[in-house]
C-alpha cells in the first residue's frame, strides 16, 4: 500500500496546486495575526477563515483528483492488488498532502505567534476537518460516474455544512427561544462537523464568556479534558463513517 | 454468468471452459459482451450471478488471482502526465515479487527509445504498443487481449501475432477478441462466438470449416450467422 501512496503523493506534488495551497494558508495566518493585534483575536479570524476555506479546497481538490486519477485506477485494478488498498492508497494521498498543506501553512504560524493549547486545537482540528471533508469528497466520487455531476454533490456537500446547517440551526434556536434548548444545540452541534470545530477551539478562547447560559454549558462540557476527547472522537466518527462507506462502494462496483 | 447493467442484460447464462495451450478468439457484433466478460474475469466488472473459477478455485471478490493474467485493454487509459519510462517502472514496482519478468516486446516495440515521451502525448497506435509490453511483462499463464491489432501498425501487429504464437507454443491460455477474421484464422485455435449476450457456439476452427463446407474463416462464421446454424 505504501507503494501506491507514494505514486499518489508524486502525482499530487507534480500538479502544484497543493504548494499554491500552502503559500495562500500562510500568507492568511501570517496576514492575519498582524492584523489582529493580540495573538487571540488572530486565531479567532483565522478560526472562521479556515472553515470556511479549509473544507471547500479539500473537497474540491479531493473530487477532481479522484476523477482525475480514473485512469491510474484503472491500470491498478488489472494488477493483483486489492481494490480497497487502492482505494485507500488514494485516499491517504490526498487527505496527508492536504494536511501537509495545512500543517505548514497554519501550523508554522501558530506556533510562531500564540503557541499554546488554543493554536493547537486549532491546527488539529485543521487536520480533523481535512480527513473529514476529502472523505465526503471520494463519497461523492465513488456515487456518480459522471465528473461534473460528482463535483455538484461535493460542492452542496460544503454548502449545506459551511452555510445551510448553521441557517437551520438559527432559525431553530429562534423558532424555539421559548423552550430550554441547550441539549438540543449541543445535540445540533455534533452533527456538523465544522461546528464542531468550531465550538472545539472557540470554548478555549475566553470570549467563550460571552455566550451565555449555553455558553456555559459547553464550557463545563468541552471545558475538560473528556469533553474535548469525546469531540475530537466525534471529528473520527465523521472521517470514518464515509471512508468506509465509499470504501465498500468503491470495491463492488463496476469500472 | 449472468450480468447486466440496469436493464440492458449483457451475458445470459454464459458458461464455458477453456484449456491451456491454446488460442481462443471470441467474437461477435459490437456491444454482444465480449469486453464485459474479459472484464468480469479480471474482476473489474463484477458478475450479478455465478462463478469464474481458475485453477478450479473461485476469483470473485479475490486479488492476488490476477497476477496469473496479464490484460490488454481495448483502449488503454493511462495517467497523462506519466511518462512512458514511469508506467512501465511504477507496475514493476508494485509487482516486485516477480521475478520472471519478459522484457521482449519492449525490445521489439523499440519502447525504449521514446521512453521519456509522456502518456497523454502518445498515439493511440503507441499506447497499444506499451498495453502489449505490459501484458506479456510477467509471463502469465493466462492473457486477456482485448482487440489487440486494433491502431498497431501492419509491423507492430506482425510482432503480437508472432508473439502470441510463441506464448501459446509455451502452454499459456490466450483470450483474443477480434473482429478481424483474417487474423483469427492465423492465430486462434478456437473460436467462441456471442451474440446478444450467450453463446451462439463454440467451436474449433477445423470443425468449423468441416461443418460449413466453407475453406475461410469469414466465410464459415457469416454462413452460420445468417442460417441460424446449432451446431
Amino acid at each position: 500500500m505504501n507503494k501506491i501512496i507514494k505514486y499518489v503523493l508524486l502525482d499530487i506534488v507534480k500538479s502544484r496546486i497543493i504548494i499554491a495551497y500552502t503559500v495562500f494558508l500562510l500568507l492568511l495566518s501570517i496576514g492575519l495575526f498582524n492584523l489582529g493585534g493580540s495573538p487571540d483575536k488572530g486565531i479567532l479570524s483565522l478560526l472562521n477563515l479556515v472553515l470556511l476555506t479549509v473544507p471547500l479546497i479539500s473537497i474540491v481538490f479531493a473530487t477532481t483528483h479522484f476523477y482525475n486519477s480514473y485512469e491510474f485506477i484503472e491500470l491498478l485494478v488489472a494488477q493483483p492488488i486489492n481494490r480497497k488498498k487502492i482505494f485507500m492508497s488514494e485516499y491517504l494521498g490526498v487527505a496527508l498532502s492536504l494536511s501537509a498543506a495545512f500543517i505548514v501553512g497554519v501550523g508554522i504560524p501558530v506556533i510562531i505567534f500564540s503557541s499554546g493549547l488554543t493554536g493547537f486545537y486549532l491546527v488539529l482540528t485543521g487536520v480533523f476537518i481535512t480527513f473529514i471533508f476529502v472523505a465526503m469528497a471520494f463519497l461523492a466520487s465513488v456515487i456518480t460516474r459522471d465528473k461534473a455531476k460528482g463535483i455538484g454533490i461535493a460542492l452542496l456537500l460544503w454548502f449545506y455544512f459551511a452555510l445551510i446547517y448553521d441557517g437551520i440551526v438559527l432559525f431553530i434556536l429562534y423558532a424555539f427561544g421559548d423552550y430550554p434548548l441547550e441539549y438540543a444545540t449541543l445535540a445540533m452541534t455534533a452533527l456538523n462537523p465544522i461546528d464542531l470545530g468550531r465550538i472545539i477551539v472557540l470554548l478555549n478562547l475566553d470570549v467563550s464568556a460571552l455566550m451565555g447560559y449555553t455558553g456555559a454549558l459547553y464550557k463545563s462540557i468541552f471545558g475538560s479534558v473528556w469533553g474535548i476527547a469525546a469531540a475530537f472522537g466525534l471529528l473520527l466518527l465523521w472521517a470514518l463513517i464515509p471512508v468506509m462507506s465509499s470504501r465498500r462502494i468503491f470495491s463492488r462496483r463496476d469500472l | 454468468m449472468h450480468k447486466s447493467y440496469g436493464k440492458l442484460q449483457v451475458l445470459r447464462d454464459v458458461s464455458v471452459e477453456f484449456g491451456t495451450g491454446k488460442v481462443v478468439s471470441v467474437i461477435g457484433p459490437n456491444g454482444a459482451g465480449k469486453t464485459t466478460m474479459s472484464k468480469c474475469i479480471l474482476g473489474m466488472v463484477l458478475p450479478d450471478s455465478g462463478d469464474i473459477l481458475i485453477d478450479g478455485q473461485s476469483v470473485l471478490k479475490k486479488y492476488a488471482y490476477r497476477s496469473q493474467i496479464g490484460y490488454m485493454p481495448q483502449i488503454g487509459k493511462y495517467p497523462e502526465n506519466m511518462k512512458i519510462r514511469q508506467v512501465i517502472e511504477m507496475i514493476r514496482d508494485i509487482r516486485k515479487k516477480e521475478k520472471d519478468v519478459d522484457e521482449e516486446l519492449i525490445g521489439l516495440y523499440a519502447l525504449e527509445e521514446i521512453y521519456d515521451k509522456r502518456m497523454g502525448a502518445l498515439s493511440g497506435g503507441t499506447k497499444q504498443k506499451v498495453s502489449a509490453a505490459l501484458a506479456f511483462m510477467f509471463n502469465p499463464p493466462i492473457l486477456i487481449l482485448d482487440e489487440p491489432t486494433a491502431g498497431l501498425d501492419p509491423i507492430a501487429a506482425e510482432i503480437l501475432k508472432a508473439k502470441i504464437l510463441k506464448e501459446k507454443k509455451r502452454g499459456k491460455l490466450i483470450l483474443i477478441t477480434s473482429h478481424i477474421m483474417s487474423e483469427i484464422e492465423e492465430v486462434a485455435d478456437e473460436v467462441l462466438c456471442l451474440v446478444d449476450g450467450s453463446i451462439k457456439f463454440y467451436e474449433s476452427i477445423v470443425e468449423l470449416k468441416a461443418h460449413t463446407q466453407e475453406d475461410r474463416l469469414s466465410r464459415a462464421v457469416a454462413k452460420i450467422m445468417n442460417e441460424g446454424y446449432h451446431p
